[in-house]
């Protein structure tokens, strides 16, 4: 068999072959990079909505609580979208002439539902449950940031695994006293791993099945 | 010039490791309000049909569901008021009702503070004179400009709520004879 390579492209293929590992590094690195970004995983990225709503407005602005929309927060999986007659319980009286609200009193005349957007979009493959989290003392605050002062939703994690993951390998770093759960203010003491290990036993977290596969994916 | 397409072939291998496709992510798994175009409306859960009832949402016509007793409204709840429902009525009364009647019942929330109509304050001798069905009754139904909240509170949150409306109308008109011995000491 001829030889493929005359001897004097020994050089040159050797400097290729590093130059394109170095490439293919970089590559790997910014592809990396952008994995774990915004534009990947939306993380900080305000998501355009139908009706421009505003959870600062709402929840700082009037104290209206988590609860009054997202209903089934506390017990089932899926934490709850207000239909349009939660809006119009105040927005039949507030702001009635406003166009910005438009949409939403057309969805309540001709029963046609608004199509929010999702901000938050786990894979099918993954199974998330909220009701088993907020009542062993998992803050909204923890998972989805300030949205208290959100004027739009945007998400503050990335949902990856490793996200979940780090929380379920030590839940006693993020966990609190169920009350507090939808505090805003709160201040986790100083002492909080002790504290969370305590809180850990009191709601009885079993720790140790929770980086199954099986819990996640099911 | 072989050794070239490889490092072509290469790169391109890794670019689609890269680009991995994304099948999985959004398969044929249906959550919550998720549309779908398989229905006309783009909706992937069907209207419900008339008359439909969901499990343990049984409209019976009893003191439960209705807040009546043969036909009107009853002072009485259809089961026993203990602490733990009180603290539950109290926790459902701050999240649904305050934004418009107030922490204490009086009407003030804020947003009849942003131009709300201001209901009529639960401290009145007529309200204090209406049975506990009564209040149980317009949170099912609604009442003039107030909504309905029989979507968002469930039965027999509504029946802990009408307790706790009750504890704060006797709190707004307690006496100092009413008080326990332990709080009687601490007034000055
Ligand atoms: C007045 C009703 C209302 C209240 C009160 C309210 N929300 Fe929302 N929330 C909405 C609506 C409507 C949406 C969908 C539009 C959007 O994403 O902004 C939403 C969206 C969200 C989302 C994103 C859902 C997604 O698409 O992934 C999160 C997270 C959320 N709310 C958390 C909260 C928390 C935490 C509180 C309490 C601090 C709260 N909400 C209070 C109405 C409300
Ligand atoms: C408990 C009463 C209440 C409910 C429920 C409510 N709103 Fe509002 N909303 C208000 C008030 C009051 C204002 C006026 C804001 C102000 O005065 O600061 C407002 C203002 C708004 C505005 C104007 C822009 C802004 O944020 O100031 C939009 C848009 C809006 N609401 C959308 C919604 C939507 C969509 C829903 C249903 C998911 C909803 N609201 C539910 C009371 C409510
Ligand atoms: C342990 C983390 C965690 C906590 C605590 C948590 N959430 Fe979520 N939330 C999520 C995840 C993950 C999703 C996305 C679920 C999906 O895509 O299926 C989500 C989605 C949502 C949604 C969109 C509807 C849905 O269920 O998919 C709303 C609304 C919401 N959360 C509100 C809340 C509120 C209000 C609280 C506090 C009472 C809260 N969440 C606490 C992680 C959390
Ligand atoms: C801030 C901490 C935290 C985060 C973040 C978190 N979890 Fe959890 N998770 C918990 C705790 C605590 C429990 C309760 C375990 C128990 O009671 O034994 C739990 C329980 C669960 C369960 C139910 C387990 C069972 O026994 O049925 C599922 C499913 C789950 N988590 C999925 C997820 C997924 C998916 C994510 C990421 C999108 C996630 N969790 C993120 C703390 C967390
Ligand atoms: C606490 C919940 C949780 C546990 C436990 C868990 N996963 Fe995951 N896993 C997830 C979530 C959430 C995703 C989706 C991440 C995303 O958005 O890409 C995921 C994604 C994956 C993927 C797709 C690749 C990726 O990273 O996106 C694979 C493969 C996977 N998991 C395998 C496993 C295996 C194997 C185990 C057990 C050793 C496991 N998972 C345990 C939550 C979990
Ligand atoms: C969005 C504001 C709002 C909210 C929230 C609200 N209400 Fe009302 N409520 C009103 C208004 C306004 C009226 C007077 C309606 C009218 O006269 O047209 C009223 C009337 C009433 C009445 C009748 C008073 C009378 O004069 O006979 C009762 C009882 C009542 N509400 C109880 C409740 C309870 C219990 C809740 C919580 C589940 C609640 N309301 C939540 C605004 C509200």
């Amino acid at each position: 068999m001829a030889q493929i390579f005359h001897p004097s492209m020994r050089v040159v293929s050797r400097a290729s072959i590093l130059a394109s590992l170095i490439v293919i590094g970089f590559i790997g690195w910014v592809g990396w990079d952008w994995y774990r970004s915004g534009y990947f995983t939306g993380v900080n990225v305000p998501v355009e909505q139908p009706v421009p709503f505003s959870h600062e407005h709402h929840v700082n602005g009037l104290g209206i609580s988590c609860g009054y929309c997202h209903t089934s927060v506390e017990k089932a999986a899926f934490a709850g979208i207000p239909p349009t007659h939660t809006c119009m319980t105040c927005h039949s009286q507030i702001w009635t002439g406003a166009p910005m609200l438009e949409p939403v009193r057309a969805s309540y005349r001709t029963q046609k539902p608004l199509e929010w957007v999702r901000v938050h979009d786990l894979p099918d493959f993954a199974y998330f449950n909220h009701s088993i989290h907020v009542n062993k003392g998992m803050a909204c605050q923890v998972c989805h940031g300030d949205v208290n002062i959100m004027p739009l939703t945007w998400k503050s994690s990335t949902l990856q695994m490793a996200w979940c993951l780090d929380c379920h390998r030590a839940p006693e770093k993020y966990i609190r006293p169920v009350e507090e759960i939808y505090n805003f203010d709160y201040k986790p003491p100083a002492d909080q791993i002790a504290f969370g290990k305590e809180l850990v036993k009191k709601y009885n977290v079993q720790v140790k099945q929770l980086t199954d596969c099986s819990i996640c994916h099911r | 010039m072989r050794s070239a397409i490889r490092h072509i072939g290469a790169l391109s291998v890794a670019a689609l490791l890269l680009t991995s496709c994304n099948d999985m992510y959004d398969g044929a798994r249906i959550k919550p309000l998720e549309r779908s175009n398989f229905f006309a409306d783009g909706s992937s859960s069907r209207p419900l049909p008339e008359g439909t009832v969901a499990r343990g949402h049984a409209v019976n016509n009893d003191l439960l569901s209705t807040g009546k007793l043969d036909g009107t409204l009853a002072d009485a709840f259809p089961f026993a008021i203990t602490d733990s429902v009180i603290a539950r009525g109290q926790d459902r009364y701050t999240t649904f009702c305050t934004p418009c009647h107030g922490r204490l019942g009086d009407g003030n929330g804020m947003i009849v503070q942003r131009g709300f109509p201001r209901p009529n304050s639960f401290h009145t001798d007529s309200l204090r004179a209406r049975p506990a069905g009564y209040f149980f009754d317009v949170m099912t139904n609604g009442f003039g400009r107030m909504y309905s909240y029989a979507a968002s509170v469930p039965v027999h949150d509504r029946w802990a709520i009408v307790a706790y409306i009750r504890a704060l109308q006797l709190s707004q008109r307690a006496t100092v004879t009413m008080l326990p011995d332990n709080d009687k000491k601490q007034l000055p």
